[in-house]
């Protein structure tokens, strides 16, 4: 049980009339580097959603340390160690590359509360700063407007700003969506090298950079469960060959 | 309204500019001594309001520029703070001491309620909400005449003797002004002023980032209404008589405009925009009565040809400059 470090049990999420997620159950194990796969509209993002509370779910129980977190608001679940990035980018762009990582570090220090201190980092907030900007291969843009970033350089920060509170849990929500061949590969060697105590679970479209990252896969479809496995049987799945044939050119 | 907080320069802490900031800096605290020095009275107290509604306007600026919420309910928490503080030395015959206290304490009270009320809310509901929220004060001081003598108003019991001097009067207020404004501007630089930035930026990231982006802007209400409160209070001293027209929505228009004019986000550009804002009005009033049509039209302008205000401009083409150079 304690191995299991996020549990879905049972977790829909409605709008109106629409089950956009209905009735998923998953186990992720501490540790593990998870891909959630599934075509448009499958109900992943709506998921993560549920997971980190942006949106929380409307039947079932979210599960997270043993904890449940299935009502908690999505500062708490970030304070009891889930972080996340979003789809579609989600960063200050009127800032630095460097006033970014001073807001995410400070999100879960006392410091939030600091009114009339110094914003400057302290020595132990460069560290960190420092560090995940270079897990995430940025550190020589930290004095850069983030609206002045290539697209690619934005989906890199969005990892470093997640990785700089620590997180046992990180959700990437299509990380490389929408990115060149050559940041792409960037992006999935930062995954690769995230520290391997943290818990991965990434939401991703491209089914070839996806199967060479993780360990276990879960495929949704219409908002349901269809089928999970590792990678390789992943790729010889008739159901998941159904539900992306037309759409993708392998498989 | 979080097209005025896009607007904002953001390149502020260079230290290229801070040296620029700390040129014009001095300057403005030489102007601000030398002033009263060579104007006649009745100009100094000119300059007087226009101190005391510069601070109106950075309360309003810590909100609209820093935490993306436009407010316009801030002319009501400036007004109670000066009816209190006449009510309690009139009235009551208390010390006017005590009274600005408790006007700044019945501000800060005030835009608690507000907040309450106001911070679920974002953009043009927040604007719509803090704008109803006003006009009820305004209602309460028009109608409750046995306590605040309805349309006449009430009169303050004068001002203390070594303040009646125009010119004792501005130094006394300068003096509670630049600590004050020290300490907005460290509270705009603070850790929770960046928060806030992020908040006007993207909530849901703040949220994902562990911000109680609620409590956060609950709390950056207060604080703006207690500075908002401040204001009201020394605007008792001023003005020595209080109505129903010091808590109506044209006070809160004037406050935002004055924010506007100078440059949301860039705090002290309220100096700037309550002087020009503060002069326009004298000269308009020597032609017409219709200062608030007046008003109107200038907020019009502004918003269309210079949204990001006088300073805000300023700012921009120096970076251009720094760029290019
Ligand atoms: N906030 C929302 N309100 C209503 N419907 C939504 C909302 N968010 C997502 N949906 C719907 O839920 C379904 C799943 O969407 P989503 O989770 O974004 O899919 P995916 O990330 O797998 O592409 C879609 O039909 C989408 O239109
Ligand atoms: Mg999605």
């Amino acid at each position: 049980m304690s191995d299991v470090l996020l549990k879905l049990d049972h977790v829909g999420v409605r709008f109106g009339g629409l089950k956009a997620v209905d009735d998923v159950s998953l186990n992720v194990k501490r540790g593990e580097r998870r891909a959630i796969i599934g075509p448009n509209g499958a109900g992943k993002t709506t998921l993560f959603n549920a997971i980190t509370g942006i949106n929380p779910a409307t039947s079932g129980q979210v599960i997270f340390e043993g904890r449940d977190v299935t009502r908690a608001q999505p500062h708490a679940r970030a304070a009891f160690g889930m972080s996340r990035t979003f789809q579609i980018t989600n960063l200050f762009p009127t800032l630095t590359v460097e006033q970014n990582m001073q807001i995410a570090l400070r999100g879960l220090s006392p410091q939030k509360f600091s009114f009339f201190g110094s914003s400057d980092f302290t020595a132990d907030e460069r560290q960190k700063a420092e560090g995940a900007l270079a897990i995430s291969r940025l550190n020589s843009r930290a004095q850069t407007l983030v609206r002045e970033l290539s697209y690619g350089e934005q989906r890199q920060l969005e990892m470093a700003m997640t990785l700089a509170t620590g997180p046992r849990l990180l959700l990437l929500d299509e990380p490389a969506a929408g990115l060149a061949p050559s940041e792409r590969i960037i992006v999935s060697d930062v995954i690769r090298s995230l520290p391997s105590d943290i818990t991965v679970v990434l939401i991703e479209h491209d089914m070839d950079l996806v199967l060479s990252l993780v360990d276990w896969v879960t495929c949704l479809n219409n908002g349901r469960f269809l089928a999970e496995g590792a990678p390789a049987d992943i790729r010889n799945n008739s159901d998941i060959q159904d539900v992306y044939l037309g759409r993708r050119h392998h498989a | 309204m979080s097209m005025l907080g896009s607007l904002s320069a953001s390149n502020l802490d260079s230290p290229r500019s801070r040296k620029g900031l700390l040129l014009s800096l001095a300057l403005g605290a030489l102007a601000l001594v030398i002033l009263p020095m060579i104007l006649p009275g009745y100009q100094i107290s000119i300059v007087t309001q226009i101190l005391i509604f510069a601070l109106l306007a950075m309360s309003i600026d810590v909100l609209a520029g820093y935490a993306g919420r436009t407010s316009l309910g801030h002319g009501a928490i400036f007004g109670l703070s000066t009816y209190v503080a006449i009510y309690w030395s009139t009235t009551m015959g208390g010390h006017i001491w005590v009274g600005l206290l408790l006007g700044i304490v019945a501000a800060t009270i005030l835009a608690a309620i507000f907040a309450i009320l106001a911070i679920r809310t974002s953009g043009v509901y927040f604007l719509l909400l803090t704008l109803a929220l006003g006009m009820i004060v305004w209602g309460v001081c028009q109608r409750w005449t046995s306590v605040t003598g309805g349309e006449n108003g009430m009169r303050g019991a004068g001002r203390p003797a070594f303040l009646i001097d125009h010119a004792h009067f501005y130094f006394a207020v300068l003096l509670i002004i630049i600590p004050v404004t020290w300490s907005l501007w460290r509270l705009v630089h603070s850790p929770f002023g960046w928060a806030l930035r992020g908040i006007r930026d993207s909530e849901s990231r703040m949220r994902s980032l562990g911000y109680n982006v609620q409590l956060h802007l609950f709390i950056a209400f207060v604080l703006s209404g207690f500075y908002a409160g401040i204001a009201g209070a020394l605007y008792a001293v001023f003005n020595d008589f209080v109505s129903p027209s010091t808590v109506q929505l044209s006070l809160s228009v004037s406050g935002l405009l004055m924010a506007i004019t100078g440059g949301i986000g860039t705090l002290l550009g309220s100096f700037v925009g309550a002087a020009a804002i503060t002069s326009l009005e004298n000269i308009v009033s020597i032609f017409t009565e219709r200062w608030p049509s007046v008003l109107g039209l200038t907020f019009i302008f502004i918003m269309i040809f210079a949204p990001e205000g006088i300073v805000g401009r300023v700012q921009l083409l120096l970076a251009r400059k720094h760029q290019q150079s």
